[in-house]
């Protein structure tokens, strides 16, 4: 039995830390592809990373990478800055200590002070890759953690849900963004190049990506490795097997008869990417597919709330 | 006074006062209970006992026994301050405290009851009408409610001290929601880590069974069978958090707060991803006051709004119950002597601390007389707040107490300066005296005195400082595990 609390906190637990770890992933890779592109590009690139993050744009269209970085890790008036993100994530997890391990509780604490005490002016001055490096080694920390010091019981699955709902959702909107600014060609041509390699290394999808394509980056194939592809952690297909697993087992140990709304989505979403064909998406046109695939998500998010964490009380005996 | 040192390191300084002390008679021999532990500190190597004060700082550390301080930085948690020398009880001075206690709970239980029923005991005049309804803790709300087995205060945590003549007396009650027991549980857990040879050759009773009789003490609460145990909590920024996340993880049942709980139907259920769960027993760790924002304070965002209801409908039963805090005022104090005859036709077996009441003329003048020799203490509070203590007061100090006194005498006693008894500390290398008290931890589970246990054991709290009388942990106060010999 769990109180739908802990719930609600293990699964945002997660959620934060997930998105903490796109952030710093996405700005890392956009300040050493900055390297390679044109000051119009980049400034072009600031504003879709701003996008898929779902943070405003600056209103005096000012992209300095200065600024971007610090609007993105440090402002605390950014929702989803690294700062918020990690400091919701402790909160959470400082509500929860009885029900994840110590280590648990130590390794986010630590990152939460790193980030904490971190200054913009001293990352900047140092090597910001170092930092953002820094950043994510904590949280797939934390998560190594997680997997080797928890017990795998309902409080496991409601993080496991939370980490992979997010990061399908982002992976999501990261490719929308994306699809809407280039078109597809049959090969990447030299100018776009970067691009490509760059939405990949977003998603740590660089190397995996060769390892099945090779090189060959075709905005196609890019799109069905990161949307279908079953074995790569990072792709949609993977995440959303991962929540319908995690809700399955959730139903299963928490015996709720309101467990069946949460998994007929989370069902009917994995269909969706695991017998689709990339082909078949692009014809029908991949901004509606992604545009479904999120409202989805959110209504499987809607759904594991109703189901176990904000239920109404009338129903409770009414079924 | 004090007698000059003959002692061997590690002993250097220590002197024995006009205070008993708990280790040595006046001419410093040491005392039976402690006469083992006396040759083993003797007789340890020079560094060893500083080894060992380091082996339990980190067994401290790593089982993450802290305590929560207010107004500093958010979420800081200390290392609750210890000593590494236990305190030792003999079988003897055990049994008498056991018995003394036992007969003070099941008269304070049965004073308790008779206070939100008939008041007979108002109506002999036994205790003075006027002081127990002007009482701050008097809950009006709770007159005509029959709680479960008639069991007010299933835990309490009686302070008591050691008199210079050695005879242990009550100083506090402390009925409403005592703390602390989960460090005179981890003192014991890291004390059988550092000296277990001493350990099993003194011979100590066992406290490792507080935990299961907690438990049940409250299902015998329960109104139903099979009941489901709730312990409530003010949540993670409480200072005894800690304790209250310890003691669920001990007994195995739900750490929960009162927004995980809600009233419907005069049933009290909590929301869990099962489905609402019916609570049939509370342990409370939240004050009253805070409880039920529709009963009691109505701004209380940590309690169960209509969880009264559910109380008097006797649907859920609640520990400790509501407005036991009158019988821990410390105005009616004074009259516990009283009650336990009043109710149980005996004397008390532990005496009371010399009381003054400031509500009355002729004790009243006599404190304001003497201010600077008592100790002046405010009747509802507790932790060592609003005190003077006389003799270390200025002179500033003593006429704020003199106009507040004179303001609300009700809400003043006065009681002698009393030497703590002392005992052995490991303080920066050295062993020296230091005053300390014992909170024994009581277990009522019903109305009769045989319903009553009390572990073995209980938090011994020193006042670190030297000289210092203050013993509360919020004001520089730490604790020693504490052995009951077999």
């Amino acid at each position: 039995m769990m109180l739908s609390r802990v719930a609600d906190s293990l699964y945002w637990l997660s959620r934060y830390l997930e998105r903490a770890e796109h952030v710093a992933r996405l700005i890392d890779v956009q300040i050493h592809l900055m390297l390679d592109l044109s000051p119009e590009s980049s400034t072009q690139r600031w504003g879709r990373l701003l996008q898929s993050l779902h943070v405003p744009l600056p209103l005096d269209g000012q992209f300095d990478a200065y600024r971007m970085t610090d609007l993105l890790t440090f402002d605390t008036r950014n929702s989803n800055s690294i700062v918020n993100c990690v400091s919701s994530a402790r909160m959470n997890a400082r509500q929860l200590r009885e029900h994840i391990s110590s280590e648990m509780w130590e390794q986010v604490n630590w990152l939460y002070f790193h980030i904490k005490d971190a200054r913009i002016d001293a990352v900047w001055e140092a090597q910001p890759h170092e930092f953002f490096v820094s950043v994510k080694n904590g949280i797939h920390l934390f998560q190594g953690i997680t997997d080797s010091t928890m017990n795998y019981n309902e409080s496991y699955q409601f993080i496991q849900v939370g980490r992979f709902l997010e990061r399908a959702a982002s992976v999501a909107q990261l490719l929308d963004v994306h699809y809407a600014a280039f078109r597809r060609h049959t090969s990447a041509f030299e100018g776009e190049f970067v691009e490509w390699i760059g939405l990949l290394k977003s998603c740590t999808a660089f190397e995996a990506y060769c390892k099945v394509f090779m090189a060959d980056l075709q905005p196609d194939r890019i799109a069905d490795f990161l949307l279908l592809n079953r074995e790569f952690p990072h792709s949609i297909a993977f995440s959303l097997n991962r929540v319908q697993g995690a809700l399955l087992s959730i139903a299963e140990e928490s015996k709720s008869r309101r467990a069946r709304t949460p998994n007929r989505l989370a069902g009917r979403l994995t269909a969706m990417v695991d017998y689709g064909l990339v082909d078949e998406v692009f014809e029908s046109g991949l901004h509606g597919f992604l545009a479904d695939l999120m409202r989805q998500c959110e209504l499987i998010h809607d759904a594991i709330y109703r189901a176990y964490v904000v239920y109404p009380f009338d129903n409770e005996f009414a079924d | 006074m004090s007698s000059s040192s003959v002692l061997q390191p590690p002993f250097n300084d220590y002197r024995v006062d006009i205070a008993f002390d708990e280790m040595f008679t006046p001419g410093l021999s040491a005392r039976e209970p402690y006469a083992e532990l006396y040759h083993r500190l003797l007789e340890m190597k020079e560094g060893e006992l500083t080894e060992r004060q380091l082996k339990a700082d980190l067994s401290f550390l790593h089982q993450g026994i802290t305590f929560t301080v207010y107004g500093e930085d958010e979420g800081t948690e200390r290392i609750f301050p210890y000593d590494l020398l236990p305190r030792i009880i003999s079988a003897n001075e055990w049994d008498i405290l056991e018995r003394g206690l036992k007969q003070r709970i099941a008269a304070l239980n049965l004073f308790i009851r008779d206070i939100y029923h008939d008041g007979q005991v108002l109506n002999d005049n036994v205790v003075p009408r006027d002081l127990v309804y002007s009482c701050k803790h008097f809950r009006q709300k709770m007159r005509g409610i029959n709680v479960p087995r008639d069991v007010y205060v299933s835990v309490t945590g009686t302070d008591l001290i050691r008199m210079p003549d050695g005879s242990f007396a009550v100083l506090e009650d402390n009925l409403r929601v005592p703390s602390g027991v989960s460090y005179m549980l981890a003192n014991r857990s890291v004390m059988k880590q550092v000296f277990p040879r001493l350990f099993s050759a003194v011979g100590v009773r066992s406290i490792d069974h507080y935990g299961q009789t907690l438990l049940t003490t409250l299902r015998a609460l329960s109104p139903r069978p099979e009941p489901v145990i709730v312990l409530l909590t003010p949540g993670v920024f409480n200072s005894a958090y800690y304790e209250h996340a310890f003691l669920a993880r001990q007994m195995g049942i739900t750490l929960v707060e009162g927004r995980d709980l809600l009233v419907h139907g005069q049933v009290l259920y909590m929301r869990t991803t099962a489905g609402m769960q019916r609570v049939d027993v509370i342990y409370r760790r939240i004050d009253d006051d805070f409880i039920d924002p529709l009963a009691f304070r109505p701004d209380s965002t940590l309690g169960v709004p209509g969880l009264l209801n559910v109380y008097r409908a006797g649907n859920v039963a609640l520990a400790n119950s509501l407005g036991t805090g009158i019988a821990d005022d410390k105005a009616i104090y004074a009259f516990v002597p009283a009650i336990i005859r009043y109710y149980l036709g005996e004397d008390a077996i532990l005496q009371n601390v010399e009381t003054y009441l400031c509500s009355n003329d002729h004790e009243r003048d006599h404190v304001l007389e003497n201010l600077d020799r008592l100790v002046v203490k405010a009747v509802g509070e507790s932790g060592g707040y609003g005190m003077l203590i006389g003799p270390q007061s200025s002179a500033v100090e003593r006429a704020v107490f003199r106009e507040r006194i004179l303001s609300n005498p009700r809400n003043y006693i006065a009681q002698p300066t009393i030497a703590l008894s002392t005992a052995p500390c490991y303080i920066d290398g050295e062993v020296d005296p230091r005053h300390v008290d014992l909170r024994p931890y009581i277990l009522c589970s019903g109305p009769h005195v045989d319903d009553i246990t009390i572990v073995p054991g209980g938090l011994t709290r020193v006042a670190l400082k030297r000289g210092s009388l203050v013993v509360n942990s919020s004001q520089g106060g730490g604790s020693k595990d504490t052995w009951v010999l077999q």
